[in-house]
């Protein structure tokens, strides 16, 4: 469309909106939500920023705290990050709403479905990560995939990979330790995905899923695309429920972490929970194993304990653990697999984790 | 007559479906029925792999959300 239509086009008063083609009116809209986005995110770089400057602020200028003292310490730790996990978070969950409103189980199970593997489990593993997931969908989901043909070991590679390398933690990851920490989490978290999938895939254990799930007739549920309108409320819904569920814990993490930082002095961790303490490592595993938290809770404890002392492969085995494997999964997937096939499950990705472990306790 | 069918195991945002469909029949003021489906078998069968799952006569119109009850009155027309 020439500049000359257009101009001819707004000049026609009344009639312009009726003549106008849809092009320059959807264009209008986009470039509105462009300069909100870019206001709203340049707001937030802002405050993020001014964070540390506040919280000093406020405990010490407004408090009267005093420098130097335990209960000012972890008061201000407190304060400097509860906001800024949570603006993370926010701006995180966001991001990962809109990325997420691509896809859907269902286009997932199309894309992976016939997928041999190797190719598959790497496939399933990287879909885990962008694919809307939660307990709830769990069940029907394994029961989708399955009957479409996909392999089992294809299926658990995902069944790792989604609940694992979430976008909280790693925005979490990201904004308390850097990108490098992010970035290793889920490098090494797709890892796991991707062979404790192939190593269950290997040991062919069809027969160990209840036999109704191969019965179950699945329909093709013709879900249509969103706008992106449609896409931003789906991004502000995702970051409003999740808020909503783990403003609590992190508040939590943050004020156990804080009471870390302020009273557990420098090194402490270290005896137990440093490199040199070889059973460190399965003794974290087996710990994360039965206890269950979101992403959000357990990463400020992660940040406090890195800080006095414990060795990084030891702290992201135990994160791991405690978000990958948990009991009330188990319970859930009871419904679609039989025992031994849940204990080998999580046992896989138990070894898959600990390697992970030791591998970083020896690299860093 | 609009069938109404809510599908899921029983979660909350279950619940809140159910509640919003609910209030947008009623709002809209067409002949319904409402029924909640729970049994994982059957939910498949609509090919729904996150739940809550909205079906209205036969067609699954949202699914994984709960949508308001303005959209739900949008799709009851």
């Amino acid at each position: 469309m020439t500049t000359s239509d257009k101009q001819a086009c707004c000049s026609c008063g009344a009639d312009s909106t009726a003549g106008a083609p849809s092009g320059t009116v959807a264009a209008a809209s986009a470039g509105r939500y462009i300069l909100y986005a870019v206001i709203l995110l340049a707001a937030w770089y802002g405050l993020y920023h001014s964070l540390a400057a506040i919280a000093g602020w406020i405990t010490y200028s407004l408090l009267h705290l005093t420098r130097g003292a335990h209960l000012s310490s972890a008061v201000e730790f407190f304060i400097f990050e509860t906001p800024k996990v949570l603006m993370l978070l926010t701006l995180v969950v966001f991001g990962v709403g809109i990325v997420r409103s691509y896809f859907s189980p269902e286009r997932t199970r199309k894309l992976l479905a016939g997928r041999r593997e190797f190719t598959g489990n790497i496939l399933a593993a990287l879909l885990g990560v962008v694919t809307p997931f939660c307990s709830c969908s769990a069940v029907p989901l394994f029961i989708g995939f399955v009957t479409a043909g996909i392999p089992l070991g294809v299926t658990f590679s995902f069944l790792v990979s989604a609940p694992m390398v979430n976008e909280i933690a790693l925005a979490l990851l990201f904004g308390l330790f850097g990108w490098k920490v992010a970035a290793i989490y889920m490098g090494t978290g797709l890892l796991v995905a991707i062979v404790a999938g192939m190593v269950i895939g290997r040991l062919h254990m069809e027969k160990h899923v209840e036999e109704w799930v191969y019965q179950t007739v699945v329909g093709e549920a013709v879900v249509g695309t969103m706008t992106w309108k449609q896409r931003v409320r789906y991004g502000l819904d995702a970051v409003r429920d999740i808020v909503k569920k783990v403003w609590l814990f992190i508040a939590l993490g943050i004020a156990i972490g804080a009471g870390i930082h302020g009273y557990v002095p420098e090194g402490f961790l270290a005896s137990f929970m440093g490199k040199g303490a070889w059973w460190s490592v399965p003794l974290a595993v087996l710990l994360g194993v039965p206890m269950y938290s979101n992403a959000a809770g357990i990463i400020p404890i992660v940040q406090a304990l890195l800080g006095k002392g414990a060795a990084l492969g030891t702290v992201l085995a135990f994160m791991m653990s405690v978000i990958g494997l948990s009991l009330p999964e188990a319970i859930i997937l009871r419904n679609v697999l039989k025992v031994r096939l849940i204990v080998v499950f999580f046992s896989v990705v138990a070894v898959g984790i600990l390697i992970v472990g030791y591998l970083f306790n020896v690299i860093m | 007559m609009k069938k109404i069918q809510i599908l899921g195991t029983g979660c909350p945002k279950c619940k809140a479906l159910m509640a919003n469909a609910e209030a947008a029949a009623k709002e809209s003021g067409v002949e319904y029925s409402l029924e909640k489906v729970t049994a994982i078998s059957e939910i498949m069968k609509f090919g729904v792999m996150m739940t809550p799952g909205l079906v209205i006569n036969g067609e699954v119109k949202v699914v994984g959300k709960v949508p308001t009850v303005a959209e739900i009155k949008e799709m009851l027309k």
